[in-house]
């Protein structure tokens, strides 16, 4: 019984500290008068409106998104060839790129952000948003790739076989066999990549933070420059897209299986 | 089907544009920025190209010294305080029904995958004294009147535990979940106590998963770069916050990427000693 209690009291003490500045940034959001106040001071959603009315957040949202929907199209266009050959083939050498594909991910984001920093800038396209694109899959493919090679794993190779056998080629078994059965692990893993390209901030600004801002180096540079509460109900706006999308994924998916639980039936 | 190894030149197609994305755009922009660690700074422009070891000889300043070693100091503690949390919850988590973990893992996830600006930002309101946590205790009679709690090192070290105590959560997940049941069966019906069970022999079992751990989220904590500047003092800067620094308001290029070099380096030796504490633990 005192476990069962110790127990709550403990997971109620992880979310409090996990849910604590949300919650605070979500009264902040409510503020009736364009200053910081918590708890609130009267009630509003203006804020909330202001992320699609005023120009320069509704700029900021679209640059985001932009970003998001690209480059995690681009991640997964990298991730899906080189997943599909090194589940297919072997050959150990080509291990090599899917280290380079987990390397972004490992090191320390700044170490990537320099990096495309001084290789846009050497070869004069510094500045351009597709720059950012770019920079943004290259970042990210290591979650497509990670979801994708879980996706091959989990695909029974006699199912394969027996197409290969009624006559069916490579193409037309990555077509009617293959890609259906990781679809899943695909959309998982864009969505993963989407969400962290939508949050990032240190690879997008040190590619076109002088010349273009997305909602996080707009909410950086708000940071610096004037607090107001629309900062505040973008942040909360960021929360929701998450949790949607995590959620989205829980709901159509194993997301424990993802999340590395060995098999889909539990313990 | 079985894997084969290609036999044409046409089995590695798939393999051309996967390859190419990761060479042009992750190797030659890394090599680019080893390269830059030795050019000569250009007031001017960004830099231009030269050999010199400038950049690197000036590790060897008392400053630069400070900032390394605080950088490492408070990369440990973020490990340690992350893990001591992070362990018994996620231990206790895996115990929980699949509905109850699936919950917690979106909880978990919406949270990793916040901005560090947005972190930044809800810590930073949380510890103002217009909007924040002090308020409370104002409000029920704690303190006389709201103080701000920033910028501080207590406010630095918590915001960089929130953000790295998901990561850490979910780097200890598979490992917890996969533990064998019957280690834990067995110790309870030998008498132990589940909190004796729990640290005479759930912790010993997945000793190096925890060491692994620590290391990891060590790593992670190095590569924290806004959260020491918008909750702590200048002397709290770390080598990430410096490398940003120097790369964008001080237009020191060359230096930034010797730092970034430097701050590779050690996090390569890490992920290595890593994968070396992994291996042991399957040859087990």
């Amino acid at each position: 019984m005192t476990e069962t209690w110790l127990r709550r009291f403990y997971f109620g003490l992880v979310a409090l500290f996990l849910a604590a500045p949300l919650i605070v940034v979500a009264g902040v959001s409510v503020n009736e008068k364009q200053d910081l106040a918590f708890p609130p001071v009267g009630f509003s959603l203006a804020w909330y409106g202001q992320i699609f009315t005023d120009p320069e957040w509704r700029l900021a949202l679209i640059h985001s998104v932009t970003l998001a929907v690209c480059s995690a199209a681009i991640a997964v266009a990298v991730a899906l060839p080189l997943a599909w050959f090194l589940w297919r083939r072997i050959a150990p050498w080509a291990n090599i790129f899917q280290v380079l594909g987990l390397a972004p991910f490992i090191l320390p984001p700044v170490i990537t952000a320099l990096g495309f920093l001084s290789f846009w800038a050497t070869v004069g396209l510094f500045g351009q948003f597709f720059t950012a694109i770019i920079s943004h899959a290259i970042f990210f493919v290591t979650l497509p790739l990670v979801t994708l090679s879980l996706g091959f794993a989990s695909i029974d190779r006699s199912l394969v076989e027996a197409a290969a056998t009624m006559g069916a080629d490579d193409r037309t078994v990555l077509k009617t066999v293959v890609l259906p059965l990781i679809l899943p692990y695909l959309v998982s893993g864009y969505a993963f990549a989407f969400v962290l390209s939508l949050n990032e901030y240190i690879v997008a600004y040190m590619t076109i933070g002088f010349t273009t801002e997305t909602l996080p180096i707009k909410i950086f540079n708000a940071l610096r420059y004037g607090y107001t509460p629309t900062m505040a109900s973008v942040s909360v706006f960021f929360v929701a897209v998450a949790a949607l999308v995590f959620g989205a994924i829980a709901r159509f998916g194993d997301i424990r299986r993802l999340l590395g639980a060995m098999s889909s039936d539990g313990n | 089907m079985r894997r084969e190894a290609p036999k044409s030149v046409a089995d590695y197609t798939p393999l051309f544009f996967p390859a190419l994305m990761l060479i042009v755009f992750f190797v030659v922009p890394f090599s680019t920025m080893i390269a830059v660690s030795f050019f000569k700074r250009n007031p001017a422009g960004f830099y231009t190209p030269d050999f010199v070891f400038d950049n690197y000889a000036r590790f060897l300043s008392v400053f630069f010294g400070g900032v390394l070693g605080f950088s490492l100091m408070l990369a440990v503690l973020v490990a340690v305080c992350c893990v001591a949390i992070a362990f018994p919850f996620t231990y206790l988590l895996t115990r929980r029904p699949r509905r109850v973990q699936t919950l917690w893992l979106v909880g978990l996830l919406s949270v990793l995958s916040l901005s560090e600006v947005i972190i930044g930002f809800a810590w930073s309101t949380l510890f103002s004294r217009t909007a924040g946590i002090t308020n409370l205790f104002v409000a029920i009679g704690l303190m006389d009147k709201p103080v701000a709690l920033l910028p501080t090192f207590g406010a630095v070290l918590t915001g960089m535990v929130y953000q790295a105590l998901p990561y850490t959560i979910l780097v200890l997940y598979p490992a917890l979940v996969r533990l064998d049941p019957t280690l834990l069966e067995a110790a309870r019906t030998l008498g132990a106590s589940p909190v004796r069970a729990f640290f005479n022999v759930v912790a010993p079992a997945l000793r190096n998963t925890i060491v692994a751990t620590l290391i990891m989220v060590f790593v992670f904590a190095l590569g924290s770069y806004l959260l020491p500047q918008i909750l702590g003092r200048p002397q709290h800067w770390t080598l990430s916050v410096l490398i940003t620094d120097q790369a964008i308001y001080q237009s020191n290029m060359p230096f930034a990427a010797a730092m970034a070099v430097f701050l590779v380096l050690i996090s390569l030796a890490l992920v290595g000693m890593t994968l070396l504490v992994g291996r042991k633990e399957n040859a087990l």
